[in-house]
């Protein structure tokens, strides 16, 4: 069994949050994957929702395009909207 | 001997600890897989349904041990009563062996169990309504999981499929014994408290047939079948198990954690 593909593993742990990737486990197919994240990540309560997505499925971005990706970012403050004066008549913003 | 005789003519006692020790058992057989599962995931998947089973039969015998009158606390009933006070029956005190086993003893008997514990969501008898209800959510799971395996290894490679046989085969003669009633199980079917297993024998051989087929595996002929676990004659297998099970309770009487 030490052929059996490679899964990552989402919980939702509550109605409208978003799934979080956990961890990883292995498993022939989807449906074990599944089951198996049942009762390896979800077990003491985590859980209400599982996604499984074989890892291999996976793209990530490259450690090395770091400055590349993300550094502009840091100096556009002006992406942020900080600049408004919000009415003091709105609330809940 | 700390152990008190059990009522014989109590089968309410009598129906509630057969329900109780086939948990308890089959529990302390899984819990022989921890650290050996064939895989990290389905060592995990083993020891869990050992631990619900474990939780089931501490429910059951506390209701046991108020029905015999509090003589004994659940615990004692678990660790200090010898091989012919148990009550289960002989399939789940059967040897781990290979996974295949394993796998064919679970999918006999969650199937036997989901329809039983269905039933009693219309006991007469409270409690027991209460701690199926309870339970039955975990046993549908454990169905799923068991039944799952026997159709991937049934309908796998020549090699599984050829074990997988073996195991529907070298077990099957254990199962009669889930599906026969005794003088107990018919007055406790009498007052409504439990099932007619007459009932339960058809809905578990349709269950389990269409499993089997799923699973490319051939159901066996219906032949001899052993029995006696229920009146607590039993193989030589649960003594060994008891031993291990019971040893700290005995070695150390009364010692905590």
């Amino acid at each position: 069994m030490t052929d059996w593909p490679l899964w990552e593993i989402f919980i939702r742990s509550q109605n409208g949050l978003s799934h979080k990737h956990v961890g990883s486990l292995h498993a022939a197919d989807a449906k074990m994957a599944i089951e198996n994240a049942r009762d390896v990540y979800a077990r003491r309560n985590e859980g209400i929702s599982i996604w499984v997505v074989r890892s291999t499925d996976l793209y990530a971005s490259d450690p090395s395009d770091k400055e590349t990706f993300f550094d502009p970012a840091k100096n556009k403050i002006y992406r942020h909207p900080t600049f408004y004066t919000v009415p003091p008549e709105v609330k809940h913003l | 001997m700390t152990t008190l005789p059990l009522a014989a003519n109590n089968h309410r006692l009598e129906f509630v600890l057969r329900l109780a020790d086939n948990c308890l058992i089959l529990s302390q057989r899984l819990g022989e897989w921890c650290g050996h599962g064939p895989e990290l995931e389905e060592d995990m998947a083993l020891t869990n349904i050992a631990l619900d089973l474990n939780g089931q039969a501490q429910n059951w015998l506390e209701y046991g041990s108020e029905l015999e009158g509090e003589q004994r606390t659940p615990d004692m009933l678990a660790f200090l009563r010898d091989a012919g006070e148990f009550r289960n029956c002989l399939l789940l005190e059967q040897p781990n062996q290979d996974f295949a086993y394993t796998t064919a003893r679970q999918f006999y008997f969650d199937t036997w169990h989901n329809l039983v514990l269905t039933d009693l969501l219309n006991s007469t008898d409270q409690r027991i309504r209460e701690i199926s209800e309870k339970s039955l959510k975990e046993v549908r799971y454990h169905l799923r999981h068991s039944s799952g395996w026997v159709i991937r290894l049934g309908d796998g490679t020549d090699e599984s499929n050829r074990r997988m046989q073996k195991a529907i085969d070298d077990l099957w003669g254990y199962t009669g014994e889930l599906l026969t009633s005794d003088a107990i199980d018919d007055t406790i079917c009498a007052e409504r408290i439990g099932p007619d297993l007459t009932k339960i024998r058809t809905d578990w051989l349709t269950a389990v047939q269409a499993v089997l087929t799923d699973a490319t595996l051939q159901v066996p002929e219906s032949g001899w079948m052993h029995t006696g676990g229920k009146q607590g004659i039993h193989t030589e297998a649960l003594g060994y198990l008891l031993a291990e099970m019971q040893f700290l309770q005995r070695a150390y009487p009364g010692a905590q954690w």
